[in-house]
């Protein structure tokens, strides 16, 4: 049996990967895509505790996240079109109405 | 009996209210319809209320009348909308409509060419209004509205003309100066409630009779009156607040005729004779009331030699005949300052509005040194100016001979030192007869020293104020304000008839009409002894006044021949002078410069006033107040604290980059930081 401190790690880097790439990349795409990241990294570690613990909370948990993450998808999409179709870019700090 | 005495007020002020509403709609006959129709209504109000008055019993006088709602009410302290009516209030309301009325119709003849036709005659009604409120409240509060309202009026009338800076100038000066006294009045006030927790005359004057009279210290009653004596100053003109009346004749002449001679100034002399039974028993307050009356009295007559605008001599006079009554006040003689008050009110009127018709006449000239030889050209104007001159002058049997004479024997017969102010009175009557006929021939006799009033000359009649159809030549005024004149003419010549001294075998009805009022809550002392001994009895009897048999008749049929004697000289000096050798003024301007550069700056009163307090409030109101608190202070302390919010907000500002990866670094910090603590205490 694979002992939980590794789907910890996983989780952890997968994480940081996440974050790393949501600070780094400017594309807006790339963005949205290390937020998915970060929520299954997330994800990763209630299954993993769930699965430890023999609790089921962590894995009713998930799937409020899917679920949260397959909105916020739907909706992300949609505002980075409309973005797309008024400002012709993608890069986020082109999109940048709010500066000083 | 009810008189409906607070309609009377009520109807200019309707009338006032009109007009300054929907005058500017209204065409100028309108205007002149509501205008005099409402004092008209208030004149005939008050000949309803004095024929009902007449057939009064004397124990229901004084009659009070209170409107059925309060108007302060808390507890020990209630104060209504009352009116009183007695003998001195009638006295006071009959030559307010009276007057008030003869000057509106006066107005609408003089003023038909004017702008703003309609907000003059809101003014002056409003005028009517506060000082009827004035004369018939019958509490202090209710009196000081008025009192504080014909303020506001005569600001407004002052600064009409308000294009013009003097006379804006003049309109503020009269108002602060008149707030000084005000000040003074309402900490009397103040006292009288400190002291009887009322303000209703009735009550205050019962709770003073019990009292005695405070002798040799001053306490109480004696501070009271001190305080009222100097808000007396301020709206009557009196040294030291006196330097706003001659400015304010920048007004117009009917207002100057109304307020600033007949009627308003003339509050200070009925409060202090309204007060009688306070001032009487502060005998060192009477005394110093007497002392400025006699010092006003003289000081204003002498400026009034030598100036030569005719409007002003006429002020200066004005304050010098306030003097007198005063005077009068000041030696317990309150019927007698309110029978000169009232003569003074028709002659002095009268004197105005004739002054009025000449300025009409010459296009609004108001310089003396440019008029002369106007008799036959506006005959009726001189006329009445004559006899007015004849009054104030104390001329018998006219007005001012009797009001006059009854003042100087009373001063002369009051007390140790009454001599004095006799004397004073006396020389002032001189100077008073002189400055009067030096009008009258500077302006009528001689020759026509303005041969261009024949032709046009527009310029100098707008910048007068009182501009004029051009090529019209010196003309005599219409009837609608000659009829004034003749009216105050025939009462110039016999109001001084009610008042008539058994010296001179009268049965001067009018203080013995007075009477009552004033000896109601007179002290019972020395003075109520004497006249035991003298034989005089009964309340109705005269206070000073001798008995036929008495020897002092014969004392005082001498006064009146010497008074009478120096007012002709006073008139001789003006004929010689100004008449029969016009050159020799000037000789005498000569010989004594530094005495005529002092009168004819006013004692430099102005200029010491101006040095003393103007500038100093100016500029500790500019330096301290304005450039130090209001600059330094309030404005620099809101002012730092926006601009130190505004370089806090700067600096925080750089947070809200609206940079998304910026957003999410403080994020990825924020949340490192936590992480960091926590690992942090979990290794300790």
């Amino acid at each position: 049996m694979v002992p939980a401190s590794y789907y910890l790690a996983l989780s952890a880097m997968l994480f940081c990967i996440g974050v790393a790439g949501f600070l780094i990349r400017r594309n807006i795409i790339t963005i949205f895509m290390s937020i998915e990241l970060m929520l299954n990294a997330v994800n990763l570690t209630f299954v993993t505790f769930s699965y430890q613990w023999h609790a089921l909370s962590g894995q009713i948990f998930v799937f409020f996240v899917m679920v949260v993450a397959a909105a916020e998808a739907a909706v992300g999409l949609a505002i980075i079109i409309a973005v797309f179709r008024t400002r012709e870019t993608l890069n986020v700090d082109q999109v940048n109405l709010l500066k000083l | 009996m009810n008189l409906r005495l607070w309609l009377i007020p009520l109807l200019p002020l309707l009338g006032g209210i009109i007009n300054g509403l929907f005058g500017r709609l209204f065409s100028k006959r309108v205007v002149t319809a509501v205008a005099l129709a409402s004092t008209a209504a208030a004149f005939a109000m008050a000949l309803y209320v004095a024929a009902n008055f007449a057939s009064m019993p004397a124990d229901q006088i004084p009659h009070a009348e209170t409107l059925s709602f309060p108007w302060i009410s808390i507890t020990g302290f209630e104060v209504d909308f009352a009116f009183f009516l007695d003998q001195l209030s009638l006295i006071m309301l009959l030559v307010v409509t009276g007057v008030g009325f003869l000057i509106h119709i006066y107005s609408a003849g003089y003023m038909a060419d004017e702008e703003g036709y309609y907000r003059f005659f809101s003014y002056l009604n409003l005028f009517m209004f506060f000082m009827l409120t004035l004369v018939l409240a019958a509490n202090y509060l209710l009196m000081f509205v008025g009192w504080e309202g014909v303020g506001l009026a005569s600001y407004l009338l002052i600064g009409f003309y308000f294009q013009k800076q003097s006379a804006a100038n003049a309109g503020k000066k009269a108002f602060i100066t008149n707030r000084i006294g005000d000040f003074a009045f309402l900490l009397g006030m103040f006292l009288l409630i400190k002291t009887f927790g009322s303000v209703d005359y009735l009550q205050v004057f019962h709770q003073v009779s019990a009292m005695g009279v405070e002798h040799a210290h001053a306490g109480i009653l004696t501070w009271t009156a001190l305080l009222m004596m100097i808000g007396a100053t301020g709206k009557s003109a009196q040294i030291p607040l006196y330097v706003w009346l001659p400015d304010a004749m920048e007004g117009p002449t009917p207002v100057s005729a109304l307020i600033h001679a007949a009627t308003m100034v003339t509050a200070g002399i009925y409060m202090v004779a309204r007060s009688s039974a306070i001032f009487d028993r502060a005998p060192i307050a009477l005394t110093v009331v007497a002392i400025l009356g006699a010092l006003t009295a003289f000081f204003a007559a002498t400026i009034g030699l030598v100036q030569t605008d005719i409007k002003r001599v006429l002020a200066y006079s004005t304050i010098s005949q306030l003097g007198y009554m005063f005077m009068a006040c000041g030696v317990a003689a309150y019927s007698a300052a309110i029978f000169h008050l009232m003569t003074h009110a028709f002659f002095k009127a009268l004197l105005f509005l004739a002054a009025g018709s000449v300025i009409h006449a010459l296009g609004g000239e108001q310089d003396m040194r440019n008029m002369g030889g106007l008799k036959d050209a506006i005959p009726y104007t001189f006329w009445t100016m004559a006899i007015a001159t004849l009054a104030i002058s104390g001329i018998p049997p006219l007005a001012g001979f009797f009001s006059k004479d009854e003042i100087l024997w009373q001063a002369f017969s009051s007390k140790p030192t009454g001599w004095i102010f006799w004397l004073i009175g006396l020389i002032t009557a001189g100077m008073t007869a002189f400055y009067m006929f030096r009008l009258l021939f500077m302006t009528f006799f001689g020759e026509r020293r303005a041969p261009q009033y024949a032709d046009t000359h527009q310029g100098h009649a707008a910048a007068a104020g009182h501009g004029h159809k051009p090529g019209h030549g010196v003309h005599e005024s219409p009837w609608i304000m000659l009829g004034p004149l003749v009216i105050l003419a025939f009462l110039s010549v016999a109001g001084g008839w009610v008042g008539v001294p058994k010296a001179l075998g009268g049965q001067n009805h009018f203080e013995q009409f007075l009477a009552p009022v004033f000896e109601q809550y007179a002290p019972h002392d020395e003075r109520r002894l004497a006249e035991a001994e003298a034989g005089v009895v009964g309340p109705a009897a005269n206070r000073n006044e001798p008995v036929p048999e008495n020897p002092e008749s014969a004392t005082e049929l001498i006064m009146t021949g010497v008074s009478v004697l120096v007012a002709l000289t006073g008139a001789f000096f003006a004929w010689l002078f100004y008449y029969k050798r016009p050159e020799l003024p000037q000789r005498i301007v000569q010989h004594a410069r530094g005495l005529y550069t002092t009168l004819l700056n006013k004692y430099y009163v102005d200029e010491f006033y101006g040095a003393t307090l103007t500038q100093p409030i100016m500029r500790g109101a500019t330096d301290v107040l304005w450039r130090g608190v209001d600059v330094g202070i309030i404005d620099a302390s809101v002012n730092e604290a926006a601009t130190a919010s505004q370089e806090v907000s700067r600096g925080v500002r750089r947070m809200q980059s609206g940079n998304l990866r910026s957003y999410a670094g403080w994020v990825a910090f924020g949340a490192a930081l936590v992480i960091g603590y926590m690992i942090w205490t979990g290794i300790r």
